[in-house]
């Protein structure tokens, strides 16, 4: 009996330090998409039903409370600037020379007309700080092996209350997404591709998101310069900067 | 006969005067109250047509479906090429490029930074190309309470209400924070020229006029238009000649799976403006006919009591030998005259009066403060050719009809005991 009860107890513990837990895989992929501090330089393609818009931006972030962005095309958006700090935005418009503050719900409203949000484009949150996670399975997504995860909000102030995460097993880079509101309706879908290696982490360069609520062929999210962890100057996340 | 019979009228004013003046009242109140609800009626149809509706509205199908919601990434665009081609086809109606689009208006304090804000309801139309059309339709000029129209781009009429609500005055900058036609979110300053009093309740609480090519700028609609809108030439809802509008479009923009495609939508497919303008007809179809049924009552009987009071005189009348069937003709001879008579000066003085009420209305905007439909402030009457001869039914009709009833009587007398009658 001892002889069969040993090597199934040595197969269990195996098959689990296979089977990382969901928490395990979380911390995984928010060391490959999180930072202390980020700048990069990004375009985003949109896809209207009526025509393709490019904007181009470059952003600065630290953490998840601080954010600020700079649109560097096309002109009629050139120098358009937004800062975030916490759950303020302030956006500067050059042509009228005027700040304005939005916060609380427009926060969720589109950003350019994408199907991207103020907050999807601004906030770089660790999924560890606000989801727990449950692992419900694996399934291919081109070629790539993954996880299927559910991520439940455990925090009441985030803006999609479920996720499912298709996390690839080898590099713990999320390939696709499904963001839920907290009535279960599907909110976006996010495809991430184009994975590379940058800075010591896996890191997708594009990022498909649809806004399924919304007509059109989705928004990509291209990355085209990215730098993790620098030295970001105070003085970026003032609202003095934005007239600079 | 009918010379001797009017003389008789015009020389015996015991026998007329009363019956004519009673003839005279009833047909004036008559088409009075057809004027005055006809042209309530119309006021309520040019309101809405002049500010929203438009006799007929082109959008995209897609706009169309939600029009309420403003949707402006949904609207006409190379609108340029679309209105060469409606002015060419359709010459017999003005048409007009219109954005209607909602935001918010900032007002800065002196560091400029948000002092007041509120939403508004907003109009981009041609202010500054020199075609006064529009300005004539929303009334502008007449409209104004304080400022001036704007002369330069960049410029914007604010309701009244609303600018004192913001605190704002003419010359005072203010910005339009709102939705481009792509979705991003848009700012444009604008330096308040005037404001206006509209007169009707929801568009002063809140709405701002500017020229047509400045929203386009602000919401980068180049060379679209949320909305065309159409009249026709003579400015007045004509259900017919807009019938034959809806025939050529459909023929010359067949039904496509294109969202895109224009669309032509009438007045009365609008805002359920099709029920109202039917609910309003026929409850001011059934009041004119209650009115026209008791008026000719009371003709009726004054018909009746101008019979009776005559018994008398047809009695003295038999007597010496006159026809029964003579006296009663001569009597519908008699009404018919006074009946036409009382009808002419009736009609006239109730054109009169409606003509008066038709330039100057009655202003009721102290009723209309809280109002939260589109209603007129200030009614007007309206003269419709009907009105030149409505009066006829209770002043000829009733009155010959009461005559000829109550001149039944006459065949009943017996000439024998007309002398007794007399005696007595």
């Amino acid at each position: 009996m001892r002889k069969l009860v040993i090597p199934f107890f040595l197969m269990c513990i195996s098959l689990n330090a296979q089977n990382p837990s969901a928490k395990e895989i979380i911390e995984k992929v928010d060391r490959n998409m999180s930072a202390d501090s980020r700048v990069f330089t990004s375009r985003m393609v949109i896809h209207n039903p009526r025509n393709t818009r490019t904007v181009e931006s470059k952003s600065w972030s630290i953490g998840e409370k601080k954010s600020y962005t700079e649109y560097l095309s096309p002109p009629r958006e050139q120098g358009t600037k937004m800062l975030k700090l916490e759950d303020q935005l302030w956006i500067f418009s050059p042509s009228t020379d005027r700040i304005i503050q939005i916060s609380g719900h427009m926060l969720r409203q589109s950003v350019m007309g994408s199907d991207l949000s103020y907050e999807d484009m601004m906030e770089d949150p660790h999924l560890l700080n606000h989801y727990t996670g449950k692992v419900d399975g694996e399934e291919k997504i081109s070629d790539r092996i993954c996880w299927v995860i559910t991520l439940t909000a455990n925090t009441p102030d985030v803006a999609y209350q479920t996720q499912k995460v298709w996390v690839d097993k080898v590099r713990f880079i999320p390939l696709k997404k499904e963001l839920y509101a907290k009535s279960g309706v599907l909110l976006k879908k996010i495809e991430l591709s184009d994975i590379v290696q940058l800075q010591g982490r896996w890191y997708p360069k594009k990022i498909l998101f649809k806004d399924v609520l919304k007509e059109g062929d989705g928004t990509e999210f291209q990355m085209m310069d990215i730098e993790f962890n620098v030295k970001i100057p105070e003085y970026i996340f003032s609202k003095a900067s934005l007239k600079k | 006969m009918i010379r001797f019979l009017l003389k008789g009228i015009l020389r015996d004013k015991q026998r007329s005067l009363l019956p004519v003046i009673i003839v005279i009242i009833g047909v004036f109140l008559t088409v009075a109250m057809f004027c005055w609800l006809n042209g309530v009626l119309n006021d309520s149809i040019e309101l809405n047509a002049r500010f929203n509706a438009g006799h007929v509205k082109i959008m995209t199908a897609a706009y169309a479906k939600n029009v309420d919601q403003l949707p402006n990434d949904l609207a006409l665009t190379g609108v340029d090429t679309l209105l060469i081609k409606l002015k060419k086809e359709f010459p017999e109606m003005v048409w007009g490029e219109r954005i209607h689009f909602g935001g918010l208006i900032d007002a800065p304090d002196n560091r400029g930074e948000t002092r007041a804000q509120g939403p508004a309801m907003g109009f981009g139309i041609d202010l500054l190309s020199g075609d006064r059309s529009e300005i004539e339709r929303f009334n502008l000029e007449k409209s104004l309470r304080r400022g001036r129209l704007p002369i330069h781009h960049g410029e914007i009429l604010m309701s009244d209400e609303f600018s004192r609500k913001l605190k704002v005055n003419p010359g005072d900058t203010v910005t339009l924070i709102g939705s481009t036609m792509n979705g991003s979110m848009t700012m444009y300053n604008y330096t308040v020229s005037g404001t206006i009093v509209f007169g009707t309740g929801p568009m002063d609480q809140g709405s701002v006029i500017a020229d047509l090519e400045d929203v386009r700028n602000a919401l980068d609609m180049n060379n679209a238009a949320g909305e065309i809108v159409g009249y026709l030439a003579d400015n007045y809802y004509d259900e017919k000649k807009i019938a034959e509008v809806v025939i050529r479009f459909n023929s010359l923009y067949p039904a496509s799976k294109d969202e895109y495609a224009p669309v032509l939508i009438t007045l009365r497919q609008q805002n359920s403006l099709g029920q109202m303008i039917d609910q309003i007809k026929g409850l001011g179809a059934f009041a004119v006919f209650i009115f026209v049924l008791s008026m000719s009552l009371v003709l009726w009987n004054a018909g009746l009591l101008g019979g009776l009071r005559r018994y008398p005189e047809f009695g003295l009348r038999l007597a010496i030998g006159e026809d029964y069937s003579h006296i009663y003709f001569t009597m519908i001879y008699e009404s018919i005259l006074i009946g036409i008579i009382g009808s002419i000066i009736g009609i006239s003085l109730g054109l009169l009066g409606s003509l008066y009420m038709q330039h100057h209305g009655l202003d009721l905007s102290s009723m209309m403060k809280n109002a939260t439909i589109l209603m007129p402030a200030v009614f007007h009457t309206r003269i419709t050719p009907t009105a030149f001869f409505i009066g006829f039914i209770p002043g000829l009709f009733s009155t010959v009809i009461g005559t000829a009833l109550s001149g039944i009587g006459i065949y009943k007398r017996k000439t024998a005991q007309l002398f007794k009658e007399l005696e007595a």
